[in-house]
C-alpha cells in the first residue's frame, strides 16, 4: 500500500517536473524572474507594461537559440 | 468591450489548445480502433474524457471558491506563461526548420504496427473478436486521450479560474472535443491535414499573453487600458514570433557547411 502511494507520488512529481521544467529550465527561470519583476514594479504602469513583455521575449529568444539543432544536410 | 476582448481570447485559446491536443489523441484512438476493434477504442476514449471532465470540476471549482483572486492570478499566470513560452519555442523551432513538424501519419503508422504485432514492443495480447472487449485497445485509447487531455485540463482550469469563467472554458474545450470526434467519426482516420503548428503557434501566443497579463494583474501592475492590454500583448507576441522564426531560418546550416563540418 505504502509502495503504491510512493509510486503515485513519484509519478505525480515527475509529471509536474516534466511539465514545468523538462528540457527548458530557462523558461521556468524566466517565469520566476518575471513574477519577481512584476512585484517589484507593482503599480508602475508604463514600466511594467514595457519591461515584462521584453524580458519574456528575451528569455524566449535565448531558449530558441539553445534549442536549435543542425538541419539535415540536403 | 474590455470583457469581450478577454473572453474572446479565452475561448479561442482553450478551443485551439483542445483542438490540437485532441487531433493528436484521435490519431491514437483511430490506430487502436483499426487494429484492436472500435468498441474498446471508443470506450477507452469516452472513459478518459469523463475522467478529465471530473478533474476540471474537482480541481477547478474549489480554486475559484476558496483561493484569493490575486494569488490565483499570479500562480495561474505563471503556469500559463511557462506553457505558452514552451509552445511558442517549439512552434518557432518547427516553423524555422530546426526541428521536424509533428507528423500524424508517421505516429499513426507506428502505433498501428505496434498494436498489430502480438507481443511486439509493448507486449500486446492477441486481437479480440469484433464484438469482444479488447483491453489493449481500451488502454491505448484511454492513455492517448488522457495524456493529451491533461494539458487541456490545465489550460481550462487556469484560464477559467483566473477569469472566474470555468464553465465557458470547459464549454470551449468540449466544443473542440466534439468537433474532432465528429470529424474523426465521419472520416474514420487521423486528421493529418490539420495545420497543427499554426494552431499551436496561435495558442502559444494567447497563453503567453494571458500569462503575462495575469502575472502583472495579480502582482499589482496596472496595465494601461485594463483588459485591452490583452490584444496588445497578443499583437506583441505575433511580431516576436514572426521575427524570431525569420531569424532562426537564417541560422539553418546550409548543405555546404554541413559537408565541411562532417569532412
Amino acid at each position: 500500500m505504502n509502495a503504491a502511494i510512493a509510486k503515485a507520488l513519484r509519478a505525480f512529481g515527475h509529471f509536474w517536473w516534466d511539465f514545468l521544467i523538462g528540457d527548458t529550465p530557462e523558461l521556468a527561470l524566466a517565469t520566476g524572474i518575471i513574477v519577481a519583476l512584476a512585484f517589484l514594479v507593482d503599480g508602475e504602469r508604463v514600466v511594467g507594461a514595457i519591461l515584462l513583455p521584453l524580458v519574456a521575449a528575451g528569455f524566449l529568444f535565448l531558449s530558441v537559440l539553445r534549442g536549435r539543432r543542425r538541419a539535415p544536410s540536403d | 468591450m474590455h470583457n469581450t476582448s478577454s473572453t474572446l481570447v479565452l475561448v479561442l485559446a482553450v478551443f485551439g489548445a483542445s483542438l490540437v491536443e485532441m487531433v493528436e489523441a484521435l490519431t491514437l484512438v483511430v490506430a487502436a480502433g483499426v487494429s484492436r476493434g472500435w468498441r474498446s477504442a471508443i470506450w477507452g476514449a469516452v472513459a478518459a474524457a469523463l475522467v478529465l471532465g471530473v478533474l476540471v470540476v474537482v480541481v477547478g471549482v474549489p480554486l475559484i471558491r476558496y483561493v484569493p483572486i490575486d494569488a490565483l492570478r499570479v500562480v495561474v499566470g505563471a503556469l500559463l506563461l511557462v506553457l505558452g513560452l514552451s509552445w511558442l519555442r517549439k512552434a518557432i523551432l518547427r516553423g524555422s526548420g530546426h526541428i521536424a513538424l509533428h507528423d500524424e501519419d508517421r505516429i499513426y503508422a507506428k502505433t498501428v504496427a505496434g498494436l498489430q504485432e502480438p507481443g511486439a514492443d509493448s507486449g500486446t495480447a492477441p486481437v479480440a473478436g469484433p464484438h469482444q472487449f479488447d483491453g489493449v485497445g481500451f488502454v491505448v485509447a484511454f492513455k492517448g486521450v488522457f495524456l493529451e487531455g491533461t494539458e487541456v485540463v490545465l489550460i481550462v482550469i487556469s484560464l477559467g479560474a483566473a477569469q472566474h469563467r470555468l464553465g465557458l472554458a470547459a464549454l470551449a474545450a468540449g466544443a473542440a472535443v466534439l468537433l474532432v470526434g465528429i470529424v474523426g467519426a465521419i472520416v474514420a482516420r487521423q486528421l493529418s491535414e490539420v495545420p497543427e503548428n499554426l494552431i499551436k503557434t496561435a495558442v502559444g501566443i494567447m497563453l503567453s499573453s494571458f500569462g503575462l497579463f495575469w502575472v502583472g494583474e495579480g502582482a499589482g501592475v496596472n496595465w494601461p487600458g485594463g483588459d485591452l492590454a490583452i490584444p496588445v500583448l497578443v499583437a506583441f507576441w505575433i511580431v516576436v514570433t514572426i521575427a524570431f522564426t525569420a531569424y532562426m531560418k537564417t541560422t539553418l546550416p546550409t548543405a555546404a557547411t554541413e559537408r565541411s563540418v562532417t569532412r
